[in-house]
């Protein structure tokens, strides 16, 4: 146990004394910007693709659309996500002649490959509303789109509330791996406490800790978002 | 107003209305009866091309509004319809649930207009803004909640609401577009019976200021009371028309006297 103090000392020293409380947050920071930001822009896509699956399909169009989405969902959900990051990182942007922060890169390809799930999760939820709420929409004379946006998605977003924010908790966990890239992230600050103290037990261990703590807060913030719902449900 | 000319409808292989005809003028009340399963409510979806027809046209105000070419939308507004399951928009109160087609709709003709205005040298006159609209649509919706007696509910959710408060909202709804014609499809059926009664008496202060109206119904005294043509649907076709005392009082087709010897 006496190596464990030392090991302690070690990491403090490492934290406070030698600055490594700033890479932290720097981490905190990004990891929180990829996995929001991430998951913004995969709620948009992710409706986009949904609504296009849902979409009746008696003309060209939509079918054409529906064939894009399924690919798109395909290649996404196919392949792991650090492939996903390597191949846009130092293959399609290079190719393409662009540069891009490591960080910007993180979050669009997050984004990207949320979307690709919350489609999944977003149809479903849609599939979920009883399809008289479209109809009356429909009988009133608005839109497909119009009743899509304003009846319908609403009431898929409440039902798939918790599903939603079980995938922004997969998010964050998953950003763990945009270091492959260079981002500065809640891993990447702790392994270099590590790398700079020679000591890698403690620095590890807050950081399992630390992600403990940010998918509790986000468990309850969802559990409490849920609860306000049903009460707008209720009110009277 | 409606003409409706060999409409014809089939879901895949299952031909379910077998060519109709009929023709619904102004101020009519036509009571649409049948067997279940018959194709009533299929005729009635057609109608508004809810369901799209696979044959024949629905000349809505001079227009055949069954060629998939026109804008459907637009002539919607003047066709209400009411549900059997009242599909109150459950994220919109009361309010809202009945100012949100007249608001939409409204706003989005004023943007039109404005555009139109900012390409073109021929100057739509735009006498209205969006506050207005918006004023103008709450009045009127207060007013007609006023007549059904549920002001002090329009700003609860549909869910706090009883059977028969519900499709009383659900038609007002259809009402707030100032509709030419509603389509209703078993209003009553899925209420309990002591609701039923309060919603067949809107219907019936609705017939009296001369909104025309096609309502597929089980209910033969309604239909006699307040139809002034009641139409017998079964497997698809129209096997009679006629003013309700005669429907009931002197039935021609052998099916229909079957079928009402077992309802009434
Ligand atoms: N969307 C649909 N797809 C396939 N068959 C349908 C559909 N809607 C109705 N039908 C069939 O059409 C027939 C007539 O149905 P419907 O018009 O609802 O009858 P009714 O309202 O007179 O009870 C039934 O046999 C029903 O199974
Ligand atoms: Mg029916």
């Amino acid at each position: 146990m006496g190596s464990f103090a030392k090991k302690v000392d070690t990491f403090l020293t490492a934290f406070i004394d030698n600055g490594g409380y700033v890479s932290v947050l720097e981490g905190l920071k990004n990891t929180m910007i990829i996995a929001v930001f991430g998951l913004i822009i995969g709620i948009l896509i992710g409706t986009v693709i949904a609504t296009v699956r849902v979409l009746p399909k008696y003309k060209t169009l939509p079918r054409v659309l529906d064939a894009i989405c399924s690919f798109y969902v395909g290649l996404f959900r196919g392949t792991p996500i650090v492939v996903q990051l390597l191949v846009f990182y130092y293959v399609l942007l290079p190719l393409m002649g662009v540069h891009m922060s490591s960080l910007y890169v993180s979050v669009i390809v997050f984004g990207l490959n949320s979307g690709a799930y919350i489609s999944e999760i977003m149809r479903s939820g849609i599939q979920s509303v009883d399809h008289g709420q479209m109809e009356a929409g429909r009988a009133v004379g608005l839109s497909f789109g119009t009743t899509m946006l304003n009846i319908v998605i609403p009431q898929a977003v409440k039902n798939i509330l918790p599903t939603l924010g079980n995938e922004f908790i997969a998010l964050i966990k998953e950003t763990s791996v945009v270091s492959f890239v260079g981002a500065s992230d809640l891993y990447k600050a702790f392994n270099m406490i590590g790398t700079n103290s020679y000591e890698f037990m403690v620095p590890y261990l807050v950081m399992a800790l630390i992600y403990i703590a940010i998918v509790m807060l986000i468990t309850l913030g969802i559990k409490l978002m849920e609860r306000g719902l049903r009460k707008s449900d209720r009110r009277s | 107003m409606i003409d409706v000319v060999n409409l014809q409808k089939s879901f895949g292989k299952v031909e379910v209305l077998k060519g109709i005809d009929i023709t619904i003028n102004k101020g009519d009340i036509v009571c649409v009866i049948g067997p279940s399963g018959s194709g009533k409510s299929t005729f009635l979806r057609c109608l508004n091309c809810m369901e799209d027809p696979t044959g024949g046209q629905i000349i809505f105000n001079g227009v055949n509004i069954a060629d998939m070419h026109v804008d459907i939308n637009l002539h919607r507004r003047k066709m209400g319809m009411v549900f059997q399951q009242f599909n109150l928009f459950n994220n919109k109160t009361v309010l809202q649930n009945i100012m949100l087609a007249p608001v939409h709709i409204g706003k989005t003709e004023l943007r039109k207009a404005k555009w139109h205005n900012l390409f073109h040298k021929d100057k739509v006159e735009i006498t209205t803004t969006k506050a207005q609209i918006v004023a103008d649509a709450k009045e009127n919706a207060m007013q007609l909640l006023r007549r059904i007696g549920l002001e002090d509910k329009a700003n609860v959710y549909p869910s706090t609401l009883s059977g028969g408060q519900k499709q009383r909202v659900a038609i007002i709804r259809a009402m707030a577009m100032n509709p030419d014609v509603i389509l209703f499809d078993e209003p009553t059926s899925a209420l309990d019976p002591e609701m039923v009664g309060e919603v067949l008496d809107l219907m019936k202060s609705l017939a009296k200021e001369g909104l025309t109206m096609v309502i597929v119904t089980h209910e033969m005294g309604f239909a006699r009371e307040v139809a002034n043509r009641v139409i017998f649907i079964d497997e698809g076709k129209i096997l009679e028309e006629a003013p309700p005392e005669e429907f009931f009082g002197n039935p021609k087709n052998p099916r229909l006297k079957d079928f009402l010897s077992k309802v009434l």
